[in-house]
C-alpha cells in the first residue's frame, strides 16, 4: 500500500505498536497457505464396499496415499459412516454446540465422518460456538495445565527447582527438553526429583530423539511422551523416514511399558515444509487427528504448536487452531491444546489466542506454559511464560475460571525450590555424579533464570549423564538414594510414580494423577456438561484458593 | 553512461517481460542488478565429484540468485555468498559452488553437496538464508552445524560459517559458530519463511542432477 509523502501522526503511532512487528501474510489457497475453507479442499464423500472404504473425499481407494489408507482402514467406522455422511453439515454443527445433545451422540456421528465433511461442518461455526462445543466435548471433567521447565545451560539444579515450583503451582504435567542432547538423562532426572518435591503425582516428560526418549521412559525417569509427531501429507511423513504404521508401533512401545503417550501435530507444518498439496491447513490437520485416532493413541497435542507463526499469520488462523483442538476431543481424544510457542509481539493477540482454550477449558490448556522465563525456554519460547504468571492468576480470578494453577506465596516457593535443589544434590552425591555445591543450591533457590546461577563443568556433567545410561540407573536407584539421604517423602512419591507403571491406570484417556496418587481420567471423571450449572464448576474450596491472591488488599485493613 | 553487457542483458530481459514474452524462468546464467555487488551464476555442466581433498563445496538451493536475490531479512544473496567463499578461502581451502535442483530441503541440498565434495564437507544454503555445514558420512538429517534461524544470521556469521567449514575440511578441531536464539523470530518471520520456501520448492526439478556454477561477484 502506498504511504503518502506527508505522514499521519496517528498512523506513525500505530506503526510502532507491537502487533505490527508480527509477520502477517495474505492467503495463497493454491499452495495451502490458508487456514480453512479452501476452495481446493477435497469435497466430502465416502463409498463403502464389503466393509471397506473404497472412496474417501472424492478419491478412489487405488489412489490413496499412506495417510488416506490409514484413515480409511482404522479411523472411520464403516458401520455408521454412510449414515453420518448423509446428515446435513449445519445440522451436525448445531448438535455439536447444543448442550442438550449428549456428548456420546456427537462422538458417534463423528466416528463416521471424513476429513472433508468435518471441515464442512466447521465452516458453519464461529469461535464462540466452537468454545461451547469444547466445553461439552472435552472428555475429562476437570481442565488442567502443563508447564515447560528448561534452561539455556541445561543446569540440573535449576531444572529441579523450577519443576518443583511448577508442580507446587498446580501444573499436572511438566515437560523438558535439552540444549545439548547429551544432557538428556540429567534433565529427566532433575525434573523427576523436582516435580515430586513440588507435588507427588505430577507427570514428567523429556522431549528428545525418539529412541533416547523411549529408553528414559522405560527406566522410569519419565512418565509420559508427547512429541511423537504425525503429519497430514505422505510427502512430509516420508521426509521424516516415517509412516503412520511406524508411529503406531512407537506408540505401542510406550504403552506396553506402562508409559502414557500422546501424539503431536498441528496446522501449518505441511505448508511450512512446502508440501501442502493445495489443501487448507485445517484439512491436513484433521487427517492428523484421524491418524491419531486410528493408531489407538489416547491423546494428541495440537493447536499448531511450533508452526503457530503460519496459521497465526493468515485470516481465521486462530479460529482454525481452536477448531483442531475441538476435532481432537470430538474424536474422543485427550487434547493438550498448544499455547506453547511464542505467537505474537502483541500482548493483546497472545491473550486472545489463549482465551480460546482457557474459557472452555481443555485437558491441558497450555502444553506448556513457560515455567521459566522465555530466554531459558528451549522450546523456543512459550505463548505465556513465568513472567506472565500473575496476569494469568488474575484472569482466573476475574473470570472465575479454572486455569489449572493457584496463587502461591513467595516463602512457600522459596522453600520448595530449596528442598528440590537439596534433594537433587543428595541424589547426585549418592549416585557419584559431579557434586552440586551449597552455593549452587542457594542460587537455584532464589533464581529467576539461568543467568542467576553459577556455571557447571559441562564436560563433567555430560560424561556422568552418559555414565547414568551405561550403568543402567533407573527410577528405583533414585528412590533408594533419596531414602538413604532422608528425603523419605520425595522417595515415596517417586516410588508412587513407578507403581503407576504396573497398574497402567494412567494410560486411560486424559489421565492425571493427584497428590495421593489417585488417577483421574475420562473413565472415572467423565465430563458431564449439559448446560449451566453442570460439568466442571469451581468448588467453594477451590474458588477460595483462586480468589485469595496475595496482591489483593483486604478492606478491613485499609486505613487501619 | 556506458553500457556493460550485464546491463544490456538486464534491459533486454525487462523489455521481454513487459512485452509478455518468454520469461527467463531458469536461465543458464542468473544475475542480480548490475550495480555494485552484482552476482553472476553461470551453469557450466553437471557437477562432478571433487578430486582434491582441500575443497569445500557450497550447495545452493534451486532458485538461489534466480528467483530470489535477497535473504529473508533483505541481505543480498551476493554478499552472503561472497562472505561464505571468503571465509573458506581465508583458511586456505578451495571453494566450489554448485546448484542442487532436485530438492529444496536444506539437509538434502547440503548432503548432496557433501557427497560431491573432495573433502566430504559442504555448506548448504537456501534462498531465505538458512544454512548448514554438512559432511558426507553423516545421515542427511544430521549435520556438523545448523543455523536454522535465518533472520539472526549477519554477514560476519556467514563468513564464520565459511571458515568453520574449511576447518572441518582440514580436519581441525573446530569451535562451533555461536548460535543465537530469538523467541520473536517465529511471529515475525515464520509465515514469510513458509512463502519463500513454497516458491523455492516450485523451482525444484525432480531427478535433475546438480550443476557446477561459475561464480562472478562484482565489487
Amino acid at each position: 500500500m502506498a504511504v503518502p509523502k506527508k505522514r499521519s501522526k496517528r498512523f506513525e503511532v500505530l506503526e510502532q505498536r507491537p502487533v505490527n512487528l508480527d509477520g502477517l501474510v495474505s492467503e495463497w489457497p493454491e499452495e495451502g497457505l490458508i487456514a480453512m475453507e479452501n476452495p481446493f479442499d477435497p469435497k466430502p464423500s465416502i463409498r463403502i464396499a464389503a466393509g471397506k472404504v473404497v472412496e474417501l473425499d472424492g478419491k478412489p481407494r487405488e489412489q490413496f496415499d499412506v495417510v488416506e489408507q490409514f484413515i480409511a482402514d482404522y479411523a472411520i467406522d464403516t458401520a455408521s459412516a454412510e449414515q453420518s455422511m448423509t446428515m446435513d453439515s449445519r445440522e451436525i454443527a448445531c448438535r455439536w454446540v447444543d448442550f442438550n445433545v449428549p456428548r456420546e451422540e456427537v462422538i458417534q456421528i463423528f466416528r463416521g465422518l471424513t476429513p472433508g465433511k468435518i471441515l464442512d461442518v466447521l465452516s458453519h461455526m464461529n469461535v464462540l460456538e466452537m468454545m461451547m462445543a469444547m466445553t461439552k466435548m472435552r472428555s475429562r471433567k476437570v481442565p488442567g495445565n502443563q508447564a515447560h521447565a528448561t534452561n539455556l545451560r541445561d543446569n540440573p539444579v535449576l531444572l529441579a527447582a523450577d519443576s518443583a515450583e511448577a508442580a507446587f503451582r498446580g501444573f499436572m504435567e511438566i515437560e523438558t527438553t535439552v540444549g545439548i542432547s547429551r544432557y538428556a538423562p540429567f534433565n529427566a532426572l532433575s525434573i523427576l526429583v523436582g516435580s515430586q518435591t513440588g507435588r507427588g503425582g505430577v507427570l514428567t516428560q523429556d522431549a528428545l530423539e525418539e529412541s533416547v526418549e523411549l529408553a528414559l521412559g522405560m527406566r522410569g525417569l519419565t512418565a509420559y511422551a508427547e512429541t511423537v509427531s504425525v503429519y497430514g501429507t505422505e510427502k512430509v511423513f516420508v521426509d521424516g523416514d516415517d509412516t503412520p504404521w511406524s508411529k503406531a508401533f512407537l506408540a505401542s512401545a510406550y504403552a506396553s511399558r506402562g508409559i502414557k503417550i500422546r501424539y503431536t501435530s498441528g496446522t501449518g507444518s505441511e505448508v511450512q515444509m512446502g508440501y501442502a498439496e493445495s489443501k487448507s491447513m485445517l484439512y491436513l490437520e484433521t487427517r492428523c487427528v484421524m491418524v491419531t485416532r486410528g493408531a489407538g493413541v489416547q491423546g494428541l497435542q495440537n493447536g499448531s504448536i511450533s508452526c503457530i507463526g503460519v496459521p497465526g499469520a493468515v485470516p481465521s488462523g486462530i479460529r482454525a487452531v481452536l477448531a483442531e483442538n475441538l476435532i481432537s476431543v470430538t474424536l474422543d481424544l485427550e487434547v493438550a491444546s498448544g499455547n506453547d510457542q511464542t505467537f505474537s509481539h502483541s500482548d493483546i493477540r497472545r491473550t486472545a489466542r489463549m482465551l480460546m482454550q482457557m474459557i472452555p477449558g481443555t485437558d491441558l490448556i497450555f502444553s506448556g506454559f513457560g515455567g521459566v522465563p522465555n530466554y531459558d525456554n528451549m522450546f523456543a519460547g512459550s505463548n505465556f511464560d513465568i513472567e506472565d504468571m500473575d496476569d494469568y492468576l488474575v484472569l482466573q480470578r476475574d473470570l472465575k475460571l479454572e486455569g489449572g494453577v493457584r496463587p502461591v506465596s513467595e516463602g512457600d516457593v522459596v522453600a520448595i525450590r530449596n528442598k528440590a535443589a537439596r534433594a537433587l544434590q543428595a541424589v547426585f552425591a549418592e549416585l557419584g555424579f559431579p557434586p552440586i555445591s551449597d552455593d549452587e543450591v542457594e542460587a537455584a533457590t532464589f533464581a529467576h533464570g539461568s543467568k542467576d546461577v553459577p556455571e557447571r563443568r559441562v564436560t563433567d556433567d555430560l560424561k556422568a549423564a552418559q555414565d547414568l545410561m551405561k550403568r543402567g540407573i533407573t527410577g528405583l536407584d533414585v528412590v533408594k538414594a533419596l531414602a538413604k539421604r532422608g528425603f523419605d517423602d520425595i522417595a515415596r512419591n517417586i516410588l508412587g510414580m513407578l507403581k503407576l507403571r504396573i497398574s497402567g491406570d494412567y494410560l486411560q484417556t486424559a489421565a492425571w494423577v493427584d497428590a495421593d496418587f489417585r488417577v483421574w481420567s475420562a473413565v472415572n471423571d467423565p465430563n458431564d456438561y449439559h448446560g449451566p450449572g453442570t460439568g466442571y464448576r469451581l468448588s467453594e474450596e477451590r474458588w477460595k484458593l483462586l480468589k485469595e491472591i496475595p496482591q489483593a488488599k483486604r478492606p478491613e485493613l485499609i486505613g487501619e | 553512461m556506458s553500457l556493460n553487457p550485464e546491463m544490456i542483458e538486464k534491459i533486454v530481459l525487462q523489455v521481454l517481460q513487459e512485452m509478455g514474452g518468454p520469461k527467463p524462468s531458469a536461465p543458464a546464467a542468473s544475475k542480480e542488478t548490475a550495480g555494485p555487488g552484482a552476482m553472476v551464476l553461470e551453469e557450466i555442466g553437471e557437477a562432478r565429484p571433487g578430486t582434491r581433498s582441500d575443497e569445500v563445496v557450497v550447495g545452493l538451493s534451486p532458485v538461489f540468485g534466480i528467483k530470489f536475490h535477497k535473504n529473508i531479512t533483505g541481505i543480498p544473496l551476493s554478499a552472503i555468498l561472497r562472505e561464505i567463499l571468503a571465509g573458506i578461502e581465508e583458511e586456505g581451502i578451495h571453494a566450489r559452488v554448485i546448484r542442487v535442483k532436485h530438492t529444496s530441503d536444506l539437509a538434502f541440498v547440503a548432503h548432496r553437496a557433501a557427497k560431491l565434495s573432495g573433502s566430504g564437507v559442504a555448506i548448504g544454503i537456501q534462498s531465505r538464508g538458512t544454512t548448514v555445514i554438512h559432511q558426507k558420512d553423516l545421515a542427511p538429517l544430521n549435520n556438523l552445524e545448523l543455523f536454522p534461524q535465518a533472520p539472526l544470521l549477519d554477514l560476519p556469521t556467514y563468513r564464520a560459517i565459511g571458515r568453520n567449514a574449511a576447518k572441518y575440511a582440514k580436519g581441525e578441531a573446530t569451535n562451533p559458530v555461536p548460535v543465537r536464539n530469538d523467541q520473536m523470530a517465529r511471529p515475525k518471520f515464520q509465515a514469510i519463511a513458509a512463502v519463500i520456501h513454497i516458491k523455492e520448492t516450485k523451482g525444484v526439478v525432480p531427478g535433475a542432477p546438480p550443476v557446477e556454477l561459475r561464480v562472478k561477484l562484482e565489487k
